[in-house]
């Protein structure tokens, strides 16, 4: 099977749902990036992180629109669409970004079928490159996710590896309802084998990468390759994990979680965001609730701390939930 | 204009007009929940666009916005019964006074959020020019509205796009408790023409004036020519909310505007001093409109309640 970057297969992803429905659409900052430039190349960027590129030369400019830095209109552009029956996917250049168009993404999209009264959906996919690890400070490298799982009405979807980004990708493009595509920034140039073909993972099942005895390991978006390494290693020394990786905090795979813990007894909960009200604690509570006949050990949980992400490398470095971190709380339930 | 298209743009200022006097009557029982915003006395303007579109056509209208509802098609009973929050109202009684809407009638939704429909209105002409309609999406504004960044953001983008918009702006002369000529900094109209499109200005109380304003924006759209903007300045008769004071407006103001601002009677007096319309054809519209308001009223009481278990349906997921 072919090995792939997540930039490749999700680029792979646009092109295939573009070609496959006329009513998909693209609009964000520099999407194809250089309209009115001095260089005369219309295809210059092809989104900030070449997540776009080549769509505008295969599918117009109609299709693949460069629109002013307004990211409220970005957002609104898209859910007035939707509401008019087309299935745009609209890029925010961050995903930090999000607080520009918050009203637009909890208001507007989030709302509408709810509020009114199931008599339309607003198929909306926004992309939305994510997480710290590039040394672009407080305002470029947020996961924001955490915040967007509180709010009902929006699915919440972050893959962790290239074949996962494209089959999630096409799943959320076809997906009647909103669904929010958290890109980590610190994977896109990761590979794996992905194959040429289309296909679909499903929104709101969690794969399972790694199969152990002894501790649970729940994480998300870039922290499972991250996990991925650590339980390699305990592995050798006769520790095994099992490694649930939900793939998407909204809908959340209870189930396969409250199962796993069910067999280990034991469990650790990793993610990039900031400790309160984040995902850590959503599903330690969850864990904590449904499944505490279970528990042999407390539940661990391995977060950013509760500051801005810093700018220097040692600070990032210091900030980001890393492997070192992940195996000290495997240990600890262990002890 | 013929004499049934007269006929029926009347019938509509006086359904908006009488449904919004009703409501502040039936607010004041009890029977209806939540905050209302009543439109009345801006019933040219609704009415003076919609009769210049159709169910391809769209709207996105605000938290003000039974009156554009009305005029678009929205049917009056099945609007009230949402406002009495019935499972037979038009969101099922998920939405309320600030949130009706009818997809098959191209209403995009009246929205709570002051500013929030522009860049939706700009999505849905998106819609139109990809697919090579001649149609034009809407969107109501008020002064209040004219002053949030989004509407900068919505016209800035339909201007790059090219993308068959209308920005109506209504200045009714208060956003929220606060005068328009306080809270709107410079000349609203300058703004539309500052992002390069024409804007069409109109007398709000005056429906014909608001019709011919919308058949330029509309040819201006189907000529290719992208957006445009209508302005038009309007009395508002009620307050902010049913049940606001308004002890900011003083008592001739709110005299003088429904004596000399008022669409229904400009809009008979021109009808029938052309005699295009007589004074019984007027009165027996008024009548069926009484009726009909009447009809929704005792429809939406008897209306069947939302259940508890309601709650939790039309959510992709609930927890």
């Amino acid at each position: 099977m072919p090995i792939k970057t997540y930039r490749d297969a999700l680029n792979e992803a646009l092109h295939q749902e573009f070609e496959r429905d006329e009513r998909v659409f693209i609009l964000g900052e520099d999407v194809s990036g250089g309209q009115a430039g001095s260089a005369g190349v219309v295809d210059a960027a092809g989104g900030i992180f070449g997540v776009t590129k080549d769509l505008v030369n295969k599918f117009g400019v109609d299709r693949v629109i460069d629109t002013p830095i307004s990211e409220s209109a970005i957002i609104g552009a898209a859910n007035g669409a939707a509401l008019a029956g087309m299935r745009p996917i609209a890029e925010l250049m961050f995903a930090d970004f999000i607080g520009v168009s918050m009203d637009q993404i909890f208001n507007q999209l989030a709302k509408f079928r709810y509020m009114f009264g199931g008599k339309t959906t607003c198929p909306v996919v926004v992309r939305l490159p994510t997480g710290a690890g590039m040394n672009m400070a407080a305002q470029h490298s947020q996961t924001m996710y955490q915040m967007m799982t509180s709010v009902p009405g929006l699915k919440v979807v972050m893959p962790s590896n290239a074949y996962d980004a494209k089959g999630l990708l096409i799943s959320a493009i076809r997906d009647d309802d909103p669904v929010l595509f958290f890109e980590h920034k610190g994977l896109y140039n990761d590979k794996c084998e992905v194959p040429d073909e289309p296909y679909t993972v499903p929104i709101g099942e969690a794969d399972m990468p790694r199969e152990g005895d002894d501790v649970t390991v729940v994480a998300f978006s870039r922290s499972v390759k991250f996990a991925i390494k650590v339980i390699d290693k305990l592995a050798e020394e006769g520790i095994t994990c099992d490694l649930v990786d939900p793939r998407s905090s909204s809908p959340l795979d209870e189930e396969t979680i409250l199962e796993s813990v069910e067999a280990t007894g034991r469990l650790v909960v990793v993610d990039e965001s900031p400790p309160r009200c984040g995902l850590t604690a959503d599903i330690a509570a969850m864990v904590a609730s449904k499944g505490f006949a279970s528990l042999k050990a407390p539940i661990e949980q391995v977060s950013a701390p509760h500051t801005p992400v810093p700018f220097a490398r040692e600070l990032e470095r210091a900030y980001v939930p890393g492997p070192a971190h992940i195996e000290a709380a495997i240990r600890k339930t262990l002890a | 204009m013929d004499k049934d298209k007269l006929l029926r743009a009347y019938s509509q200022l006086k359904t908006i007009r009488e449904f919004e006097e009703r409501l502040n009557v039936e607010i004041a029982t009890g029977e209806i929940a939540g905050f209302t915003h009543l439109y009345a006395g801006q019933e040219a303007v609704a009415v003076g666009v919609c009769e210049s579109l159709d169910d391809k056509d769209y709207i996105v209208s605000t938290h003000r916005g039974h009156g554009h509802c009305i005029a678009k098609g929205g049917d009056v009973i099945d609007m009230m019964k949402e406002i009495y929050g019935s499972t037979e109202g038009l969101c099922k009684g998920k939405g309320g006074s600030m949130h009706i809407a009818d997809f098959d009638r191209g209403i995009l939704g009246a929205n709570g959020i002051v500013g929030g429909g522009p860049p939706l209105a700009v999505g849905a002409a998106i819609a139109i020019k990809q697919r090579g309609d001649k149609n034009v999406a809407v969107s109501f504004s008020g002064d209040g509205s004219s002053n949030q960044g989004t509407v900068f953001e919505a016209m800035n983008l339909a201007v790059v796009l090219q993308v068959p918009s209308v920005f109506v702006f209504e200045n009714n002369g208060y956003g929220e408790h606060t005068g328009a000529d306080y809270a709107v900094g410079g000349d609203l109209l300058k703004r539309t023409e500052g992002f390069g499109m024409p804007v069409f200005t109109a007398d709000g109380a005056d429906f014909f004036s608001v019709y011919d304003a919308t058949q330029k924006a509309i040819e201006h759209a189907n000529a290719g020519n992208g957006p445009s903007a209508i302005y038009a300045e309007c009395p508002r008769y009620f307050g902010h909310y049913v049940g606001d004071p308004q002890n900011y407006r003083s008592k001739e103001e709110l005299k003088d505007i429904r004596e000399n601002q008022d669409c229904l009677k400009i809009f008979r007096a021109k009808v029938i001093a052309d005699q295009s319309l007589s004074e019984a054809e007027l009165n027996s519209a008024d009548e069926e409109v009484m009726k009909l308001i009447d009809d929704a009223v005792t429809a939406a009481r008897a209306a069947p309640r939302p259940v508890a278990a309601d709650v939790l349906e039309d959510v992709y997921i609930n927890y």
